[in-house]
């Protein structure tokens, strides 16, 4: 329904597989991710989400398969994660705008050029408060939002975001949302996104893929055509109503389809 | 200013509750004499005497197995907690010594360093270097997964990752673990001070102070003893909350 060619993908994955204690979580899974696409994933709980964004980030080692960055592996490519507890992912003991630079410190960069960067992404995120405090001195949303810049420092090829909101109140969860997208589109930016919130899944990407339980198969790939930028009145346009009522005709059916053991 | 106010009183209540004993003859004077007393033999063995050269002695040593502790024990113990299979091979035969006094190795440590100075410190920095290890190996073991994920997933090797996100979330249980090996040291110097051929010492003026009768002087110098080991304690718990600003947050 959407096929992506080979020259479009910035990543492809084949074949991917995981079980862990003998049940399968996914068996032989395919996905093309298309460049600067935000493509997000959502599924039933515990059906592999994060199990999957782990893999294709190499945090997490795949029984079989493979997850090719334009034909190289993860290893070789340049990538950015953002994780849902930014309080145990930011450097705690380094300055704000330190766990920004941190990234490209290992890769070598210059003084100069290291600066320049967080110039620009201070820039782009209309950031106004102080980056020289520590991660603890700042909110929840302001850490998030750090996180976010240090992952987008390396100008990463693919930003994985793994439930990236899901800590904060719905407020700063808005705004972010719809800073995040803009920043994203405005660099087309290649992203993929878990969530458990379906809203999110739909409000943040271009295509939503709708998983199974375990093991996880993709029963839905959905377009989601609507314009850029969105905001909190997209949550409300008769097209996003649309979409979300097919995503949730998916799920109920997929939830209905296979009952979990008890 | 107000915090300061309840251990002060409690230190006059103790000092009450003791020139009251002294009142009431609850000992004989020799074995228990007056705050005053107390207070003036200290003081003449502080300017004229001793005391200030035992002081700064048990301190020279103490620092002394408590620097050597801290160049074995935090190396080693990082070192063995980024390696966690490695520590749980070790891991029993530190508890075990960790757990053995150190006063039942002096006999050991004196067949192995002989009489001198060597076997008071090396038994100290051994007791120390134990415990610092313990404690460095486990704040490696127990860095949070997130953190070094992170740095993984930035493209930092093991080493990078050892260096700049292991060691710093194991520093505060680092700085703990030196807490409680400078404690450890000052004990095990002032023991081996009294019973390991010595001329000099807080330990050794205590014991001294003891068989001549100078009951003024031995007090003092157990509360010079206590005092030191206080202001260790304090100075570490300041370090602490000043080099770990993010601890607890």
């Amino acid at each position: 329904m959407n096929a992506i060619s080979p020259r479009e993908a910035a990543v492809s994955v084949r074949g991917l597989s995981k079980a862990y204690r003998g049940q399968p979580v996914h068996a032989g899974l395919d996905l093309d991710l298309r460049r600067g696409d935000i493509l997000s994933v959502f599924g039933p709980n515990g059906c592999g989400k994060s199990t999957l964004i782990n893999m294709m980030a190499g945090l997490l080692e795949a029984d079989s398969g493979s997850v090719l960055f334009d034909g190289r592996t993860v290893r070789e490519a340049r990538i950015g994660y953002v994780f849902q507890n930014y309080r145990e992912a930011l450097l705690p003991w380094k300055r704000a705008a330190d766990n920004i630079r941190y990234p490209l410190r290992l890769l070598g960069q210059p003084r100069a050029k290291v600066e320049q960067r967080l110039e620009q992404l201070v820039a782009a995120f209309q950031v106004r408060f102080d980056l020289q405090r520590y991660p603890y001195e700042l909110s929840g949303g302001q850490q998030q939002l750090v996180s976010v810049m240090r992952a987008l420092a390396v100008e990463p090829e693919v930003l994985f975001l793994d439930e990236p909101f899901s800590a904060l109140d719905y407020e700063t969860t808005l705004s972010l949302r719809e800073l995040l997208g803009r920043v994203l589109k405005e660099n087309r930016i290649t992203a993929m996104l878990v969530s458990h919130d379906l809203e999110e899944s739909i409000a943040l990407s271009d295509r939503v893929l709708m998983l199974t339980r375990r093991p996880a198969r993709i029963v839905d790939d959905v377009p989601v055509p609507l314009p850029w930028p969105r905001d909190a009145a997209t949550l409300s346009s008769p097209e996003f109503v649309a979409i979300k009522k097919r995503c949730l005709d998916v799920f109920t059916a997929s939830v209905r389809a296979r009952p979990e053991a008890a | 200013m107000r915090g300061l106010l309840p251990p002060v009183l409690g230190a006059i209540g103790f000092i009450l509750v003791w020139q009251l004993a002294v009142i009431l003859r609850v000992a004989d004077p020799v074995l228990l004499p007056s705050p005053a007393e107390t207070a003036r033999d200290t003081w003449a063995s502080l300017v004229n005497g001793p005391l200030a050269h035992d002081v700064g002695r048990t301190v020279w040593r103490t620092l002394l197995s408590f620097v050597i502790a801290s160049a074995i024990g935090v190396p080693l113990g990082v070192a063995l907690g980024a390696r966690e299979r490695l520590y749980r091979a070790v891991e029993f035969v530190v508890d075990f010594f960790r757990s053995t006094p150190a006063s039942a190795l002096f006999p050991l440590f004196l067949v192995l360093f002989g009489t001198g100075e060597a076997t008071k410190i090396a038994v100290a920095a051994f007791g120390a270097a134990l415990v610092i290890l313990f404690n460095a190996a486990y704040g490696v073991m127990n860095a949070r997964r997130t953190r070094v994920l992170a740095a993984k997933v930035m493209g930092a090797g093991p080493a990078r990752i050892l260096w700049d996100v292991l060691v710093w979330e194991a520093l505060p249980q680092i700085l703990v673990g030196m807490r409680q090996g400078v404690s450890l040291a000052l004990v095990i110097v002032v023991v081996a001070e009294m019973f390991i051929g010595s001329t000099d010492g807080i330990g050794q003026r205590v014991i001294n102070a003891q068989m001549l009768f100078e009951s003024g002087l031995m007090y003092g110098a157990i509360f010079v003893a206590g005092a030191l080991g206080y202001a260790l304690n304090l100075l570490f718990l300041l370090a602490e909350k000043r080099f770990v600003h993010w601890s607890g947050k």
